[in-house]
């Protein structure tokens, strides 16, 4: 086993290394001072709030850095946007075009499914592919998955902080004994995922779950509505998506559920969700990783600096610090501060795919850090390191009071500790089938160059397990 | 008849052999396309295309020639690609090909459970009908986690692909087996099609009633299309998450690819082998093509979404004015051009 272990992650470099040498040497010399952002956006079709609040947020940021600080140590951002209204062969025909730009730092599509059709890509050309609050959640374990980031939270760890909070509010975990929770899940893969950990919570705390499925796309609850009035239960999930959302909160008022017991996960927490609903949702919490509002000193920047000068990204300003553009900033600050950590590292220039991998499993954003980039209140802090892709990132809850969102809650951490042997089992299954070795801390220290030479600055022995 | 049941265009050209386009395009499709051909042609263009070309053959066999409209092909498709998922995953040392043919025979016991009706039904009804076979086939997949290998997100991933211990798994090797199993169905349906079989596929599709008095076993021969038909979309579902997208989840399939595929074999022609790979040309490259030009001219100005919806309207218009211009479809059009370009060449004046 050992002897494997050493052997093949150096094959596989050397490999690597020859692979890239020869794809630099065909590709179009990279430009000295610019670093690429390509984007699958999707700004029609059905979710298309979520992509122009998201992929606007994102710009925003990129175009902040470049006005403000001239770039990332005068390493100018750019970005280039292919349409792919979600669709899954449309990401992918867009990363087909975009993948031979030069200088591109990361991959940030925003969709589970195009996402998914990504990962064996983005590995072979070793570029990040970062799934920020979404994706595979097994790609958390990076000695599986080298290249896919799922930043700050994944669903298992959503659904841990949700049973967490609860448990605050009926006085501590030890108080969800006997209680009963309904989740009342969206009738998709993204719906389902989570039904395993909620059983395992309950299991654990001493809960009842009862998971009620609503058909996609759930414009007509009442059934399941009936269903909750007549279990009663002490609170109810909301995983929903899109239209179920806000049908769910009329329904509940329909039936008499009241709706400060129901709480939504990562994807029922914006504007777009409660807003229909009209009063329905008044006192409805949510779930989120990012608080709402333009208060934040770097909103306040973007809004002065880019809207200022008329070239902020989205068309109506009243959006500006919603949950969608607020996770778009977010998204922007990560990825830039993942490439400044790189650059640290590497040299201040253009840096390849895999250098910024090495950013993204260095990055390590402390309350501090997060202050200083004037995001204090927005987010709480990450630490990502080559094995942990999620990063520990803590979340808030949200209470919408018919006009906007307020914190209701500390930052609060999810039960990594327990998640973890769940996550490791399904990667390994991964690895199983797909033949894959995992990697060594040793071999994720080194990095591939743009010229392809490997760089492996630190001494690789005194790091290993 | 061999030949002919291979030949690519509808006006035989002066002085040169049938076979001669055909070689043509099979040296170029084995010999060129492998050698120059960008990773973007092959994952972005030649593989898609190859699946819904795939795809539309095995409609157009069920729809085109018996006669039967059906709008449950992204549901056989998926029946196929969880199909062969599952025979790889779970009988060991299972050969891909033979994957792929259980898949296809999923499809086909499928497609022969969802073809029950056409016994009774017809027309419209029976659209209707198959469209049961699409929403059960997606709710049966979302449901049964079974299926998904319990992936918790029920995606699956596709193991590489290998043919007798080569790795296929590059963008040209992936391209290389589609070509191969598109020609070989596409050669098996043209050679059916001029059976007796098909030639009883026809006489149900033109009057059943006829076709009966003359001795076609109508059950067996609608049961037959069915089968064969969704054997065919199975292997081209299999295709599209092994080969082509490396992945698949239900969703993938839905009401809109079944659309998609109808819509490929109505624009390229119904009853002909070349209007599926035409009409499949046209719907996966005319919008990337029209995304380019439009993104040239207008990128500037206007952002990615408002692009996206011109182009919609663009395609449309075109699809309007084809079929206008030619309703039998781009396969009959095409025959026009080449008529057009050699007038001299048709069999009137053979001697020339």
């Amino acid at each position: 086993m050992n002897t494997s272990k050493i052997h093949i992650p150096g094959g596989r470099l050397a490999l690597a290394a020859i692979l890239a040498t020869t794809l630099a040497g065909a590709l179009p010399s990279l430009h000295a001072d610019e670093q690429n952002f390509p984007l699958q956006s999707y700004r029609v079709g059905p979710y298309a709030a979520g992509g122009t609040g998201f992929f606007g947020g994102f710009i925003d940021y990129l175009n902040l850095v470049n006005q403000r600080d001239g770039g990332v140590n005068g390493v100018k951002l750019t970005w280039e946007e292919g349409e792919t209204q979600y669709d899954v062969e449309r990401g992918v025909e867009v990363y087909e075009r975009l993948k031979n730009t030069p200088g591109i730092a990361a991959w940030n599509p925003l969709s589970v499914g195009i996402a998914y059709a990504m990962i064996d890509r983005i590995s072979d050309d070793k570029v990040p592919l970062i799934t920020i609050n979404h994706g595979r959640t097994d790609s958390t374990d990076g000695r599986i998955f080298p290249y896919v980031f799922p930043l700050l939270l994944n669903p298992y760890s959503e659904t841990s902080a949700i049973v967490n909070y609860i448990g605050s509010k009926v006085g501590g975990l030890d108080n969800l004994k006997g209680k009963k929770i309904v989740v009342l899940y969206h009738g998709s893969p993204y719906g389902k995922e989570t039904i395993p950990i909620y059983e395992l919570l309950a299991k654990k705390y001493g809960f009842t779950a009862e998971q009620i499925e609503v058909p996609h796309p759930g414009n007509e609850q009442q059934s399941q509505w009936l269903e909750i009035r007549r279990a009663n239960p002490d609170y109810v999930v909301l995983r929903g998506w899109g239209v179920m959302n806000p049908v769910a909160l009329k329904t509940a008022q329909k039936v008499g559920y009241p709706v400060d017991h129901i709480i939504g996960n990562v994807w029922s927490n914006s504007e777009e969700d409660v807003i229909p609903a009209g009063g329905a949702a008044k006192g409805y919490t949510a779930i989120t990783t990012q608080a709402t509002g333009a208060q934040y000193p770097v909103v306040q920047e973007i809004v002065k600096t880019i809207y200022g000068s008329g070239k902020g990204n989205l068309s109506d300003p009243k959006r500006i610090g919603s949950v969608y553009h607020n996770l778009g900033i977010l998204n922007g600050i990560l990825n830039v501060e993942a490439v400044r950590v790189a650059q640290e590292k590497f040299g201040h220039r253009t840096l390849s795919g895999d250098e910024v991998r090495w950013g993204f499993e260095h990055l390590k954003l402390s309350p501090e850090r997060v202050k200083q980039l004037g995001a204090e209140g927005l987010f709480h802090s990450i630490d990502v390191t080559w094995d942990n892709h999620e990063g520990d990132g803590f979340v808030t809850f949200q209470q919408w009071d018919g006009h906007k969102w307020n914190v209701v809650s500390d930052w609060i951490a999810p039960d990594w500790k327990l998640l973890r042997p769940i996550i490791e089992r399904s990667s390994e299954k991964y690895a199983a089938e797909h033949h894959i070795t995992p990697r060594t801390q040793a071999s994720a220290e080194a990095a591939i160059s743009p010229s392809g030479a490997i760089e492996n600055a630190s001494a690789p022995a005194s790091v290993a397990k | 008849m061999a030949t002919r049941s291979l030949t690519l265009f509808p006006v035989r050209l002066a002085g040169i052999p049938s076979w001669v386009p055909v070689a043509v395009l099979l040296t170029s499709a084995y010999g060129i396309v492998p050698l120059l051909g960008s990773t973007y042609l092959f994952e972005a263009i030649l593989l898609p295309f190859l699946c819904l070309s795939l795809a539309a053959v095995g409609l157009n066999l069920l729809t085109g020639y018996a006669g039967q409209l059906s709008l449950g092909s992204a549901a056989f498709m998926a029946v196929g690609a969880f199909g062969a998922y599952n025979f790889s995953l779970r009988v060991p040392g299972l050969p891909l090909l033979a994957s792929f043919a259980l898949g296809g025979v999923a499809a086909a016991l499928v497609g022969l459970i969802f073809g029950l009706p056409s016994l009774r039904l017809r027309g419209f009804y029976l659209a209707v009908s198959t469209l049961a076979a699409q929403f059960f086939v997606q709710w049966a997949l979302t449901k049964i986690n079974w299926f998904s290998n319990d992936n918790p997100s029920g995606v699956i991933d596709a193991p590489p692909i290998s043919l007798f211990g080569i790795s296929l798994q590059s963008p040209a090797g992936r391209y290389l087996f589609t070509l191969t199993v598109v020609l070989a169905l596409t050669a098996f349906t043209a050679r059916l099609v001029r059976t007796r079989t098909g030639h009883n596929f026809l006489a149900i599709r033109d009057n059943e009633l006829a076709a009966r008095v003359i001795g076609v076993p109508v059950l067996r021969t609608k049961l037959l299309a069915f089968v064969v038909s969704s054997f065919i979309v199975g292997v081209a579902g299999a295709l599209w998450a092994f080969a082509y997208l490396r992945t698949v989840e239900p969703a993938g399939f839905d009401l809109s690819r079944s659309f998609e595929i109808v819509f490929i074999i109505i624009i390229g022609g119904l009853a002909t082998i070349r209007g599926a790979f035409l009409g499949a040309a046209l719907m996966v490259v005319f919008p990337l093509l029209l995304s380019r030009v439009g993104s040239l001219l207008l990128g500037k100005r206007f952002d990615s979404g408002a692009l996206d919806l011109s182009q919609h309207i663009v395609l449309g218009a075109l699809i309007i004015f084809f079929l206008i211009t030619e309703p039998d479809g781009l396969s009959s059009l095409l025959g026009r051009l080449t008529a057009i370009l050699f007038p001299q060449n048709t069999n009137h004046n053979p001697k020339q």
